[in-house]
This record gives C-alpha cells, sequence and structure tokens, in this order.
C-alpha cells in the first residue's frame, strides 16, 4: 500500500510539473509576450520597444529557467531600469540585497495580477471561497439526490420507475451547463413565463447567499451531475442485484426492502464513489460556465477573466489551483476505492 | 400582415392536448407509485382463470398512459401535418415551420419506411429498429442530420441580414416589406432566429461527426498497441493520456484557441500531427491483412498514400498562416482556419478518452483464446490488434461513437460560448447562445431556440446509443 502511495505521488508530482510547464510554455509564447509589453506601454510602440523592454524585464531568458523562477527553484531575476533597480522578488525601487533570492509558487508567492491589480494568491484565496461555497451546495444537492435516483432505478431493472427514472437521468446528462442555465433563467426569472421565483444573477450570492439568490446556479451544475451519476449508480446497482448472494437473501425470506438497504446498498455505492470524485474536472467545467452564466465572481470567472485579458501570472495560478484539484480528487478516489473494496489489493 | 401565434387556426386542439398531456403524466405517477406497492398481486386472470395480463390499478394506468400517449402523438402529427398543409397564416408558428421542415420530413419517412422494411438484413442498425428508445434518438438525430443537408432549402431568411424593426421581436412577427415572418423571432441586431438555428446545425452537423472519427483514429492507433504489448509503450502512453485528461477542459480552449496562439501556428502543427493518425491507421490496416499477396497489398498502400495523402495535405496546408506550402492549383479545399482550429482542439480533447477506452477493451479481450489461436497461427501482432481485437471490440465502440458526438456538440457549444474560435457572426448554436443570453430576461428566444435545438440533438445521440447498447448485448 505505502509503495502504491509512493508511486502514484511521484506520478502526480510529474503530471503536475508538466502541466503547469506546457500552461507556462503556452502563456509565455512571444505574442502573448508583445501583447504584455503593448499593454504596459501602449499599443503602439516598435518592435524594437517592445524587444528591448522584454530584454529589461528579464523576459528574454531562456523558457526553463524562467520556468523554474516561477517555480521557486532558480534565483528571481534582477536588473536596472532608467537607474532604478527592479527585479522578481522586490518592489520597483527596492534594495535587491535585502530581498529573499527565490520566490516562486513554492515560496507562496504566486505573482501580480495585470488586470486586478492585485497579488494572485489572494485574488485565488477570495475566489476560490466563493466558488468552495457554491461546490458544497452542489454536492450536498447532487450527491443524495442522484444516489437516490440511481438507486431507486437499479433495483427492479427494467420497471415502469426504472424507465421513468432513466429517461431523466438521460435527459439531464443530454444539457450542457449553458443550455439548462438558459433554460432556468428563463422559465424561473424572465417576466415572458411569469414565475419570477429566483433571480436571473448571482452576484449578490457572493455577499450573502440565500435561496432566491443562489438556487439557480447551484441547480445548473448540479443537474448535470446527476444525471451522469445516477446512471453509473443504476448500472451498479444492476449488477449487485443480480448477484448470487442477493437471490439467496430472497430466497432465504428477507423482505425487499431488507435486501435493498442492508444487502445491496454497501456493494453497490463503491462504483458512484469513484465516479462521484473522478467528476470534479466536470464539475470545474460546469462551474466556469454557470459562473460566467450568472456572473457570479468565483474561481471559474477569474479562470476566464485571466484567459480572456492575456493575465499571465493569475492564469498561471488558476491552472496550478485547477491541475491540483484534479490530480488530488484522482488520488482519493484511487485510495478510496482500495478501502472501500477489500477484494481490490495492491502489491 | 398580422403576426403569427403559435398554432394558428389549430387552436382549437389546444385544450385537448393539455388535458391528455395532464392525465398522462397523472398516468405515469399512478403506474409508478403503484408498481411499487402493489408490485406482485396485480394480475388479471381471464374466465379460464388463465393469467391475462397486468390487472387493477397497475394494469388500468398501464393501458391508460399507452393509449394516452399514442393519443397525444397523433395529435402532435395532426398539428405538424395539418399545418404544413394549410396555407401559412392560419397554420401557425408550428405550421408554418412544418411547412419549412418538409424536406426534412419526407426524408425521415423515406429513411424510417427503407429501414423498418429492410431491417433483418441491416444487422446491428436493423436491430436498432426494434427499440423504441433507439429509433427515437435516430429520429432526433437524423431530423438534424437532414436539417443540415437541406439547410439551404429550408432557410426562410438569410442569417446574417439584420432587419433593424426585428430587433428582438417576438416569434411570430411578420418582416416589415411583408414577405414572410420570423417564425422564431428576431435576435438582438434583428436577424431571423429560425434561419440561424437552421444554419447551425450545419456546422455542428460538418464538424462533430468527423471529429469524432479522428479522434477515434487516433484512440486507436494508439490504444491498441497499448494494450496489446503493454510495458513501457503503455506506460508512456497512458502517462500522455493522463496528462491531458487532468487539464481542464475550458483552459485548454483558451490556451490554444486564442488568437496569440494562433499565429504562432501551434494549433497547426497539432493538425499535421493528429490528422496523419487515420492515413497510418489505414496503411497498417491494409498491410496487415494483404501482406500475403504484395501485389495487392502494394497497389492498396499507393492508392491510400496518393488520395488520401493529398488530402491530408489539403486539409493542412491554408494559405497565408504558418502550415503553407501546398501551391493554391493543387490544394483541393481550403478549410478556414479557424473552423480547423476549432475541429484540432476538439480531436485532441477527445483522444485520449477514446485511447482509454480502447486500451481496456484490448487490455480484456488479449486474454481471449481466439487471440492466443490467432498467436499459435504465428500470425503478426498488428493483424491481431486489427483483425481480432477490433471486430471484436465494435459493440462498445459503436455506442461510445454516439455517445462522442453528443460530447463533441456540447464541446463545439462550449467554444462558441466562450467566443472562441468561430466568428460572432456564425450561427453555430453555441455563439448564438452566448449572443442571446445578455438578454434573456427581455428576450429569451434568441438564446433558447438554439439551446434547445442543441439539447435535442445530444439528447438523440443519448438514446441511439442506448438503444444501439440495448440492441447489441442481446446477441
Amino acid at each position: 500500500m505505502l509503495k502504491f502511495l509512493l508511486r502514484r505521488l511521484l506520478t502526480m508530482l510529474l503530471t503536475a510539473l508538466c502541466l503547469t510547464f506546457i500552461v507556462f510554455y503556452l502563456t509565455n509564447l512571444p505574442p502573448n509576450l508583445e501583447k504584455v509589453a503593448k499593454s504596459e506601454l501602449g499599443a503602439r510602440i516598435s518592435d524594437a520597444e517592445v524587444e528591448s523592454w522584454l530584454q529589461k524585464y528579464g523576459y528574454d531568458r531562456p523558457l526553463l529557467v524562467r520556468y523554474g523562477e516561477w517555480l521557486g527553484v532558480a534565483p528571481g531575476w534582477t536588473g536596472e531600469d532608467q537607474g532604478v533597480s527592479i527585479g522578481r522578488c522586490f518592489d520597483r525601487g527596492a534594495d535587491p540585497a535585502a530581498a529573499s533570492r527565490y520566490c516562486g509558487i513554492l515560496q507562496g508567492r504566486w505573482g501580480f495580477s495585470t488586470v486586478f491589480k492585485d497579488h494572485v494568491g489572494t485574488i485565488i484565496g477570495t475566489r476560490l471561497t466563493l466558488t468552495g461555497i457554491l461546490m458544497f451546495w452542489v454536492m450536498v444537492m447532487m450527491v443524495p439526490i442522484a444516489l437516490l435516483i440511481g438507486i431507486l432505478a437499479g433495483m427492479r431493472e427494467g420497471s415502469k420507475l426504472d424507465r421513468s427514472l432513466s429517461t431523466f437521468s438521460i435527459i439531464t446528462s443530454a444539457t450542457p451547463e449553458y443550455v439548462s442555465g438558459v433554460v432556468l433563467i428563463v422559465v424561473f426569472t424572465s417576466s415572458m413565463v411569469g414565475l419570477k421565483w429566483f433571480k436571473g444573477t448571482a452576484t449578490s450570492a457572493m455577499d450573502g447567499a440565500t435561496f432566491d439568490n443562489f438556487f439557480l446556479p447551484v441547480l445548473t451544475v448540479a443537474l448535470y451531475g446527476i444525471g451522469y451519476i445516477a446512471r453509473m449508480t443504476r448500472a451498479s446497482m444492476t449488477e449487485v442485484m443480480t448477484a448470487q448472494y442477493i437471490r439467496t437473501a430472497r430466497l432465504k425470506g428477507v423482505s425487499f426492502r431488507n435486501v435493498v438497504v442492508k444487502h445491496a446498498l454497501r456493494n453497490a455505492l463503491i462504483a458512484p464513489f469513484t465516479v462521484i470524485m473522478l467528476q470534479f474536472p466536470w464539475l470545474l467545467n460546469g462551474v466556469v460556465i454557470t459562473e460566467t452564466l450568472f456572473n457570479y465572481k468565483g474561481f471559474g470567472w477569474t479562470l476566464v477573466s485571466a484567459a480572456g485579458n492575456n493575465d499571465i501570472q493569475l492564469l498561471l495560478g488558476c491552472s496550478v489551483v485547477a491541475v491540483f484539484v484534479v490530480l488530488v480528487t484522482q488520488l482519493i478516489s484511487d485510495i478510496g476505492y482500495v478501502f472501500l473494496n477489500p477484494r481490490i489489493r495492491i502489491s | 400582415m398580422d403576426p403569427l401565434t403559435w398554432t394558428g387556426s389549430l387552436s382549437a386542439l389546444n385544450p385537448v392536448l393539455f388535458g391528455l398531456a395532464a392525465l398522462f403524466a397523472l398516468a405515469v405517477i399512478v403506474q409508478i407509485v403503484s408498481s411499487l406497492f402493489l408490485s406482485d398481486a396485480a394480475v388479471a386472470f381471464g374466465t379460464d382463470g388463465v393469467a391475462i395480463g397486468p390487472g387493477g390499478l397497475y394494469g388500468a394506468s398501464e393501458r391508460a398512459v399507452r393509449w394516452l400517449f399514442l393519443a397525444i402523438v397523433a395529435l402532435l402529427v395532426i398539428y405538424l401535418v395539418a399545418g404544413a398543409i394549410l396555407p401559412r397564416g392560419p397554420g401557425g408558428i408550428i405550421g408554418a415551420a412544418a411547412r419549412r421542415f418538409i424536406p426534412v420530413g419526407i426524408a425521415l419517412v423515406v429513411t424510417f419506411a427503407l429501414s423498418v422494411t429492410f431491417k433483418r438484413k441491416l444487422g446491428l442498425y436493423g436491430k436498432l429498429f426494434d427499440s423504441t428508445i433507439g429509433m427515437i434518438g435516430f429520429a432526433m438525430v437524423m431530423f438534424w442530420v437532414y436539417t443540415a443537408l437541406f439547410s439551404d432549402m429550408i432557410v426562410a431568411n438569410d442569417v446574417l441580414s439584420q432587419i433593424g424593426q426585428m430587433k428582438n421581436k417576438a416569434p411570430g412577427t411578420p418582416v416589415p416589406d411583408g414577405t414572410g415572418w420570423y417564425l422564431f423571432g428576431g435576435d438582438h441586431l434583428g436577424r431571423d432566429v429560425f434561419s440561424r438555428m437552421v444554419k447551425g446545425s450545419q456546422i455542428v452537423i460538418e464538424i462533430a461527426p468527423l471529429a469524432t472519427v479522428f479522434a477515434f483514429m487516433v484512440g486507436i492507433t494508439l490504444g491498441l498497441p497499448a494494450g496489446y504489448y503493454g510495458g513501457r509503450l503503455d506506460t508512456v502512453l497512458s502517462f500522455l493520456a493522463n496528462l491531458i485528461l487532468a487539464f481542464p477542459v475550458i483552459l485548454l480552449f483558451y490556451l490554444l484557441v486564442t488568437p496569440e496562439i494562433v499565429t504562432t501556428g501551434l494549433p497547426q502543427f497539432m493538425a499535421v500531427v493528429l490528422f496523419l493518425f487515420p492515413l497510418i491507421f489505414l496503411m497498417v490496416l491494409l498491410d496487415s491483412r494483404f501482406y500475403v499477396q504484395p501485389a495487392r497489398r502494394n497497389l492498396m498502400i499507393a492508392a491510400v498514400v496518393l488520395i488520401g495523402g493529398w488530402l491530408y495535405l489539403s486539409l493542412i496546408s491554408t494559405p497565408d498562416t504558418r502550415v503553407s506550402f501546398l501551391p493554391q492549383a493543387i490544394d483541393l479545399f481550403d478549410v478556414p482556419s479557424n473552423i480547423l482550429i476549432v475541429f484540432v482542439s476538439v480531436v485532441f480533447v477527445n483522444s485520449p478518452t477514446v485511447f482509454r477506452i480502447v486500451r481496456g477493451i484490448t487490455l480484456d479481450i488479449k486474454t481471449r483464446d481466439y487471440v492466443s489461436a490467432a498467436q499459435t497461427r504465428g500470425e503478426r501482432p498488428w493483424y491481431i490488434m486489427l483483425w481480432e481485437i477490433l471486430p471484436n471490440a465494435r459493440g462498445p465502440l459503436i455506442v461510445d461513437f454516439c455517445l462522442r458526438i453528443g460530447y463533441t456538440t456540447i464541446l463545439l457549444g462550449t467554444l462558441g460560448f466562450f467566443g472562441l474560435g468561430l466568428s460572432p457572426e456564425s450561427p453555430d448554436w453555441g455563439s448564438t447562445i452566448n449572443a442571446g443570453r445578455k438578454l434573456l430576461t427581455i428576450a429569451p428566444h434568441p438564446a433558447i431556440v438554439p439551446a434547445l435545438a442543441l439539447m435535442s440533438l445530444v439528447l438523440g445521440l443519448n438514446l441511439l446509443a442506448d438503444g444501439l447498447r440495448e440492441e447489441s448485448l442481446k446477441d
């Protein structure tokens, strides 16, 4: 087990390094840097000016070195601009000797966002909290509903209940967030339908989430996941219900209710656990769409505005967080699966 | 001209429809609830004591559900057919739309008539017509395929022409010059929502299946050897696949499709690599089968290299970009570079998942006896992979293919929703939803029409996949 864990952690670390390097490479391509220079100095500067600006601010050095600096394993660059010392690790004009030599992600220095004019670390902290609230309510809503639907549908395969619930889960898993969000907004907030039950934006939910400004975004993210998890739970439940030991229990005279609750349920819930964990990357996707649609300024919204405005440091920070979330949930799902299913032994 | 109502002169039928729908919902609920509580006892017996079917409340509700469903379908058909036959005014919006969709209707009826007649001779495709779910899904998918095919006949107005007075007008508003109506209303620039929806289907139907085919080619060409050989090759390829899968899709799209990245030519270099896989796949496929007949094999491979190579070069070479080496004269077609980039990124996102599926199936199948038999016979590895393992993996792969087209459609919509790749004027569904979402509370129709269109296509594909899975599991 320990060896397995160690190998998984090493793979994870390697994956994270590769992914952040790819993002770093893609965001630091010459046209992007040129855009940065132009946004600093004005759009009408000549190519030579761009060149000298990039040189002055350390962008002309090899990509790997800059990646190392960003990561915090290579010493940060220092330079001079009109007689004032500048560098990666200290404010303009400060004494280079007093500043720390390394400043990167590992030292907790995430850089400075050009769009929000703030430290990336603080931006991501606040935005992530907002998204965390959203995700919490999504989970509270999605997991019980999805499991209930899947179990009810799977306990009697082919019954009318199964047919109806399966149809429902197929429909929800065929509805991406930007469709269900639009439909929900039109039905529940517009004057055309007339049911003005909820608010069409969740901007006010950032200060205080209430039922009428937060229900629609939560429902939008949850719906897509409900369909998928319910289908997986149903598949797992039907498989368990045809197992020998269930038939034995039934023949022994255990009531159907007891067979489902006491015998089938535990085994049927192993697979959905993995599915729910692996659903996180997808939820991240849904969160980005939903936050954009409902104007809820959380992590997803920040990612979109960073990417749209060529805010390199913020985009890098966002991708670190996203990649981290994905990898950690993968790890949890692997470990949890081993714990839940004693039949699996990892050498 | 007067504005159209939804059902026109057929509105007398509306209360009947609503009544039937309410009864139908009630019957379904009664059936579900009664199936929970009176499960086994509800069997009706004939006079001779033989069980003739479900009886009691459950049986009654089951019969009610069946007949009410048929009645509702019949009523909907009346709406459509009568609307298509009636002149445009009295038919209402639904009638007028049905009239525009007449070519699609004819094509659908012909397809279904032919398929149902010959269904026993058509293999898995024919078996699809044994499952109701599969047929419904197939009908929804084919509806959009035929719509894309006949889109030039169906569109009522030009998709780009703007009429100032028609901004955000409700569905059924007549055009000021009296030539017709905006059936589903006008959008924020005064363009026809109906025609844009129809034209939008063309973009999806052109890109999604083809991109999925390419993703499958990449996934199969890499997944088969990874599963069959295992070892270091498998480790490296799986690591790469997991790497791409761990990327949040939207971040990847933003990184690949932004104009700055496009000017560096990176997506095009990816196209150069990814589009090579179908060629490799075809060549290996033919070579492994016909290597005992060198003359025939050489001829076939030469044909693939010539025709496929030409298509490949025409596809990747686009004038005025980083990858343009083919002279204009022999360049068969020019894919607009933004479409190409969207295509590449969708293929890139999809192929790792296909790789994982193919690899998993290969790992399972390679332990079968017929594979050992082939190995004992002395067949070469690629022959075993492509002619023994792949045909036996076709069931799950066909099902996944349908699902994946749906997923690709969703991805295309996502790209459009974030305004990536496709031009903002393009009538594709994602971009239209994106343009319409800002005015949702005032004028919902510009966003809701393409949203429902996209949903119906994806739902159709999912139902089709479900039907196929059910039927392929039967044998």
